[in-house]
């Protein structure tokens, strides 16, 4: 199962960019965090950087098959995890999405989760006797995925938990589906929407409206909105420089150096530094999509198109959130944002499209 | 090196013609293309926004950036001290802490509790932050002044983000005035400015929420007392909590005030006052300085020094006996007997009458078929013993033969009818009757009867306390009526209005005035052993004898007026009683006491000048050869 893969076959332009983004991250928090009690922030991320590229190493090379193989035992200790969050999960600003462990890491399981739905994603859809999907492949994946989704949704994390549907839908859009299917979906949703609006709880409803029209209560929901529109702003062609935001060394920006990241790095290093970092991410993207084109079977790509698509999604409701183009959900930055459990299922998630990458000469 | 074939892996392959389908690559080749397109999009979406913020309006954000980080918190300016003419303090300020509202972060569902806490009214609060609503969201609100330890207590724990971040503390001055209402009607008191003072031209100068000057010498000084507010500028966090000090401008404190007024004759006119409705006005009337001015009912100014509570100003303003009225300068009443001596001297300077000229008094004299009362049968009198004896029927034929428009006319030389122009606002001007006014207000003709009333003060004629004093101290001088002011500065600014009098015709009135107090005339308690002292009693009718005697708290009204010395006055003082009932001489007393008071201390400073010559022969010396070279208490005056 475990094999050395070649050090050549290695992606290593994703790899760099990997590690330039998360160079990126650590200088910002330590920006936005060296006079605060995070002031530690960056070397801890450092460290997840460091653990993350070791879990990344290991991740490539085990053969994704035999990951696919484990899948059921996978997604059913994720979900028992995710109960476990629930029950006795540590609480913080409102919902409970921790689980403690020794020395003090406290691990994010829907984080990790998400990597046992796309090699779940992955395998059934590879499993698939038909050329286009039936009605029962759609409920069972559709049931599959609504489970955890539903558990990460009660904690409450919204954000996190529509960062499944990515998952699911690149799959089943690469798959193939009838239009009807897809036609039935849209109306489920222009019913299920409102529906789903009503049973929202105040907070997120409040979020949703505030992003609509954030200057109505600027003290309250929109406040978030608006600090980190006018830390962007703020930040104009240049930026402030390097520990000298205002909106992020005043703190007027929300926890600059996890979901709001990218404003305070907007801040202070301006539409040049936006515009690297922006590129970076899209040459990451495309070397995703690229170890996708030379997958050697349809599991690797379905595995490496997952990936791409919970990042995309990730990057655009994060940086879309920043500049007010989104709703405040409260999902990280891959690779930029504070915190182990983040860092480390990115990682790992680049780890299974290097496992796929290094086995893509198969015949 | 090679990697291990997925064909090895059986469970992933359940038929060979699956697995032929199912490891096919590029089957979704086009379905990648359109997620890179897609990729390419939302980038492009996400870039766009940045553009947007960034490129587009910076400026916008960038000055949004710094309101949030930049803080103004004003200094408040202390107003001027008012000193009296000895320079002791009058009116004094003391440090306090006073709250203010941060309206950038107001929370309107706030309010309510905030002013539980702090035990303001709800709605006052609420109406004040929605009248604040159209000005810019940095200017703060004041809603609390003379916060007291549990005030701060309160604003010490709820000041942080999550409960109340808009209250802020600055500190600031308040007004002390002086304990009892001593001279509050003549200070006056501020408050913050109305809305209805904001909309007119002379109040543009000033801000909203800006503590003015609302009535007497705080509004009339009002730029003078004003200091100008300086200015903190700080950088501040999302707390609020301080992180640098850019910049401070200091406040500039008001300028003190020095008002003619001495506290010693101030407070005896006070005292003689209390219990009783009505007004003293001391003047010198050499140079117009008022030297004190009371009024009674008063007020505690000191309730207005912070915000006046709305029960408060009720109270105030619908107490019968008006205590925000400066009667002073603002009653206006039928001088009664008081005016005999302006009488006579038109007489005299007309020419109507001589001071040998008779009337004959028998109880009242008859005119023009109706038949005028006098107190007493005073049989012949002349001008003299008119005045002594305040006979109504000597002068109703004085003001007979003298004549309406002869009255009128030394009327407004002395200063009726007319504001005195004191340095004080809302001054009355009192009424002078005669046909000219008579038809200009009520298109009436005159008719002669109303002339006799109008010859012992009655009819319509009405005068002020401080047009009293200075028509009588104009005409002891000898003519020469000095606008009354309390500015010490303004002393000898304004040319005084003069009307030659013949000196033998003065001399004639102030010999009847030293008569009324010292030869048994009806001010005899006004007298001072070793001063002469000039008066002239009053007792004038409110209204008809029939209806005041038939009508509760309808009374008469009491006057008098006199000055010191006869021959060379220095003060003159006017008093008035209110709906006392009784004689003038009543009020005799109050004079003599402010009177005795002045020269008690004249005096006694005239004293401590010798035991300072005595000490130092040669400064002695120089002020006896040089007056005023030697600094004394007089020299600054």
């Amino acid at each position: 199962m475990f094999q050395n893969a070649g050090v050549k076959d290695f992606d290593w332009t994703m790899f760099f960019v990997t590690l330039i983004i998360c160079g990126l991250g650590v200088l910002q928090i330590f920006s936005a965090t060296h006079d605060t009690v995070w002031q530690g922030s960056w070397w801890k991320q450092l460290l997840f950087i460091a653990a993350g590229i070791f879990l990344m190493w290991l991740a490539a090379n085990i053969d994704y098959h035999a990951m696919m193989r484990q899948v059921y035992p996978l997604y059913i200790v994720s979900v028992v995890l995710l109960v476990t969050v629930l029950v006795i999960g540590k609480r913080t600003f409102g919902s409970t999405r921790w689980i403690a462990l020794p020395a003090g890491i406290h691990l994010q399981v829907s984080e990790f989760a998400k990597i046992a739905i796309i090699l779940l994603v992955a395998r059934l859809l590879t499993e698939l006797d038909t050329e286009v999907l039936t009605l029962r492949d759609l409920l069972k994946l559709g049931g599959i995925i609504l489970l955890p989704m539903a558990l990460i949704a009660k904690e409450p994390d919204l954000g996190t938990a529509l960062t499944y549907i990515p998952i699911l839908a690149i799959g089943v859009f690469l798959a193939g589906m009838p239009w009807k299917y897809w036609m039935s979906i849209g109306i489920a949703i222009a019913i299920i929407v409102p529906v789903g609006y009503a049973s929202l709880h105040a907070y997120q409803r409040a979020r949703i409206v505030s992003f609509l029209d954030p200057e109505r209560d600027p003290q309250g929901t929109g406040y978030q909105l608006i600090q980190s529109k006018i830390a962007v702003g703020a930040g104009g062609t240049w930026g402030k420089g390097v520990t000298k935001g205002s909106q992020t060394q005043l703190r007027f920006l929300p926890v600059p150096h996890t979901d709001f990241i990218f404003s305070a790095f907007a801040e202070e290093h301006g539409f040049i530094g936006v515009m690297v970092t922006m590129l970076l991410y899209f040459v990451l993207l495309m070397q995703i999509v690229q170890n996708a084109q030379t997958a050697p079977d349809r599991a690797g790509m379905y595995i490496c198109m997952g990936v791409g698509a919970l990042l995309l999604f990730h990057i655009l409701v994060n940086v879309g959130m920043v500049v007010g183009r989104m709703p405040v959900t409260g999902i990280p930055l891959p690779l930029m944002s504070y915190g182990g459990s983040s860092i480390w299922s990115t990682f790992l998630m680049l780890g299974l499209v290097n496992s796929v990458r290094v086995r893509r000469f198969v015949n | 090196m090679r990697f291990p074939s997925v064909e090895n892996n059986p469970e992933l392959q359940t038929s060979a013609q699956a697995s032929k389908l199912r490891d096919d690559p590029k089957f979704a080749a086009t379905k990648m293309a359109i997620f890179q397109y897609t990729a390419v999009a939302i980038f492009l979406f996400l870039v766009t926004g940045f553009w947007e913020l960034q490129i587009k309006n910076p400026e916008i954000y960038n000055e949004r950036a710094e309101r949030n980080r930049i803080k103004e918190l004003p200094i408040v300016a202390p107003r001027g001290k008012i000193l009296d003419r000895d320079g002791r303090v009058i009116v004094d300020n003391h440090s306090t802490w006073s709250l203010i509202l941060s309206r950038e972060n107001l929370k309107t569902e706030h309010l309510h509790e905030i002013a539980d806490g702090l035990h303001l009214d709800y709605d006052d609060l609420l109406r004040k932050v929605r009248r604040y609503s159209k000005r810019p969201k940095y200017e703060p609100i004041i809603i609390k002044e003379e916060l007291t330890p549990a005030d701060m207590a309160f604003v010490a724990s709820h000041q942080d983000p999550e409960t109340f971040p808009e209250m802020e503390t600055i500190e600031s001055q308040r007004r002390l005035y002086p304990e009892n209402g001593v001279l509050a009607n003549v200070i006056g008191y501020t408050g913050e400015i109305s809305e209805s003072e904001l909309d007119l031209p002379e109040y543009a100068k000033y801000n909203q929420g800006q503590i003015i000057g609302k009535t007497g010498i705080e509004k009339q000084y009002n730029d003078t007392l004003l200091g100008v507010d300086g200015e903190r500028q700080s950088v501040v966090d999302n707390r609020g909590r301080e992180r640098e000090v850019l910049g401070v401008k200091p406040a500039i404190p008001g300028k003190n005030l020095k008002v003619s007024i001495d506290l010693d004759l101030q407070v005896v006119a006070e005292l003689a006052l209390q219990g009783h409705k009505g007004a003293v006005v001391a003047l010198n009337p050499q140079n117009g300085e008022v030297l004190a001015m009371a009024s009674q009912p008063t007020f505690d100014p000191n309730k207005f020094a912070v915000r006046i509570k709305g029960s408060d100003w009720k109270e105030l303003t619908s107490d019968p006996g008006n205590p925000l009225l400066n009667r002073a300068i603002q009653a206006q009443w039928a001088p009664g007997s008081t005016f005999k001596p302006i009488v006579g001297l038109a007489g005299l300077e007309s020419g109507s009458i001589d001071e040998d000229t008779v009337f004959h008094c028998a109880g009242g004299a008859s005119f023009y078929g109706h038949f005028y009362k006098c107190l007493e049968v005073h049989g012949a009198v002349t001008l003299h013993r008119g005045i002594v004896a305040s006979c109504d029927a000597y002068f109703y034929g004085v003001g007979n033969k003298t004549g309406i428009d002869n009255i009128a006319f030394y009327a407004h030389q002395v200063g009726y009818g007319a504001k005195s122009g004191i340095d004080l606002p809302s001054e009355a001007t009192g009424i002078v009757p005669s046909p000219e006014w008579q038809m200009r207000n009520y298109r009436q003709k005159w008719y002669l009867g109303q002339t006799i009333s109008v010859s012992i003060g009655q009819g319509q004629t009405t005068v002020t306390p401080l047009q009293m004093a200075r028509a009588i101290g104009g005409i002891a001088i000898g003519g020469v009526w000095h606008t009354p002011h309390l500015l010490l500065s303004a002393t000898g600014k304004e040319k005084p209005h003069e009307w030659a009098l013949n000196p033998d015709n003065v001399k004639r009135i102030v010999s009847g005035m030293y008569g009324v107090v010292n030869e048994g005339g009806t001010g005899v308690r006004a007298k001072i052993p070793n001063i002469d002292v000039c008066g002239k009693t009053g007792t004038a009718q409110v209204a008809s004898a029939e209806y005041e005697a038939t009508h509760k708290g309808v009374k008469d009204n009491s006057w008098f007026v006199a000055y010191a010395p006869c021959y060379k006055p220095e003060i003159v003082v006017s008093v008035l009683w209110e709906n006392s009932g009784v004689q003038g001489a009543i009020a005799a007393p109050t004079v003599r006491d402010v009177m005795k008071a002045y020269f008690d201390k004249k005096e006694r400073e005239a004293e401590a000048e010798a035991d300072r010559s005595k000490k130092n022969p040669a400064s002695a010396l120089v002020s006896a050869l040089v007056p005023g070279s030697v600094p004394s208490d007089k020299a600054t005056r």
